[in-house]
């Protein structure tokens, strides 16, 4: 029950950052011709920020069920390499059909936190998982059903919260260990290449997290091999 | 848009973001002893949230400006050794408080 409880409190922060996310993203959708409950039950059933927005595009302006596969699949890549890195982290007990109930709630933010821990418990992984979903859903439906009441200067503070979270999970380990900070400088460089040259500038954004993401944990792992130790940490 | 073609878009979205999370989880059961593999897997998070803040953070409030203070801020408080919540709510803070110097500057 602990651990159930320790993961509770570690979702906290997350479910606040996932109301003012899914709060916009109810407003979005709305505004493209869905139901409030269409919206919930988007965000109910698919728990992604990008890969939601990108679908709800496809579905306003009629795409095909193959775009949205694709949209979705490029999107959504980076979710592979962080289910497989957190598989390394996982406890004996959390297997078979407890990692397939589980797996749906692999979002960014609480694989980051979860990663933070020595060992992943499928106890304290569900406690993780219950705040950032209740948080998702309830700003879809608060956002979808209030739309734009709160101020824009407040939704554009509350807009960093999530950026300010991530923030919060990476620097003070690339502070402790340089090896990181490089691959995280690494990081950083490709992904502004990717926003700002006009020959790349063209991949979704989803893609170029995923490309970015991959080749710096590549440059890392080839220049800078973590010891056992490390990687348990 | 019907109800009808709206759930088959929905089973779309939904199954396929389910599956790519679920099948690699589920299907890694052995732990990588390959020690290449286990440094790309231990980077694999910093990385990935690296380049989903940089650069879009500053892209994600109404002002630039107010933004890169609100990440400068979060980098600041975070490094001093600041929880989650702290941080997130100290960048959120000062991006309010930002944008509030900068409208008033520029009336």
């Amino acid at each position: 029950m602990n651990r159930f409880i320790k993961g509770l409190k570690g979702g906290i922060p997350i479910g606040l950052g996932y109301l003012s996310v899914s709060f916009t993203f109810g407003i979005f959708t709305v505004s493209q011709g869905f139901a409030w409950w269409q919206a919930v039950l988007i965000s109910l059933t698919t728990v992604t920020s990008a890969g939601q927005l990108a679908g709800v595009g496809v579905m306003a302006r009629g795409g095909s069920l193959a775009e949205m596969l694709i949209s979705q699949l490029t999107i959504n890549l980076r979710y592979s390499f962080m289910s497989v890195s957190l598989s390394q982290k996982v406890s004996e007990e959390f297997s078979g059909i407890k990692r397939w109930l589980l797996g749906f709630f692999m979002t960014d933010e609480i694989f980051a936190t979860a990663s933070g821990e020595k060992e992943v418990d499928s106890v304290y992984f569900s406690g993780l998982s219950v705040m950032p979903y209740i948080g998702w859903g309830i700003g879809t439906l608060l956002g979808s059903l209030l739309g734009n009441v709160l101020p824009q200067s407040l939704m554009n503070a509350l807009c960093i919260a999530i950026y300010g979270m991530f923030v919060a999970i990476v620097a003070p380990v690339a502070k402790a260990n340089i090896k990181v900070l490089a691959v995280v400088g690494i990081a950083v460089a490709l992904s502004l290449a990717f926003y700002y040259l006009p020959f790349l500038s063209g991949v979704s954004d989803g893609l170029a997290i995923s490309v970015c993401a991959v080749a710096a944990a590549l440059a890392g792992a080839l220049v800078f091999p973590v010891k056992e130790e490390e990687s348990d940490g | 848009m019907d109800n009808g073609s709206f759930f088959i878009y929905l089973m779309v979205l939904a199954g396929s973001t389910y599956l790519i999370r679920a099948i690699p989880f589920a299907a890694m059961r052995r732990k990588v002893k390959n020690s290449f593999v286990r440094s790309f897997l231990y980077y694999i998070p910093y990385t990935v949230l690296s380049a989903m803040t940089f650069p879009a953070a500053l892209y994600a409030t109404g002002n630039v400006t107010a933004a890169a203070v609100g990440l400068a801020v979060a980098v600041v408080f975070a490094v001093l050794g600041m929880g989650l919540t702290v941080v997130a709510v100290a960048s959120s803070v000062a991006v309010f408080l930002a944008e509030l110097v900068i409208n008033a500057c520029i009336f």
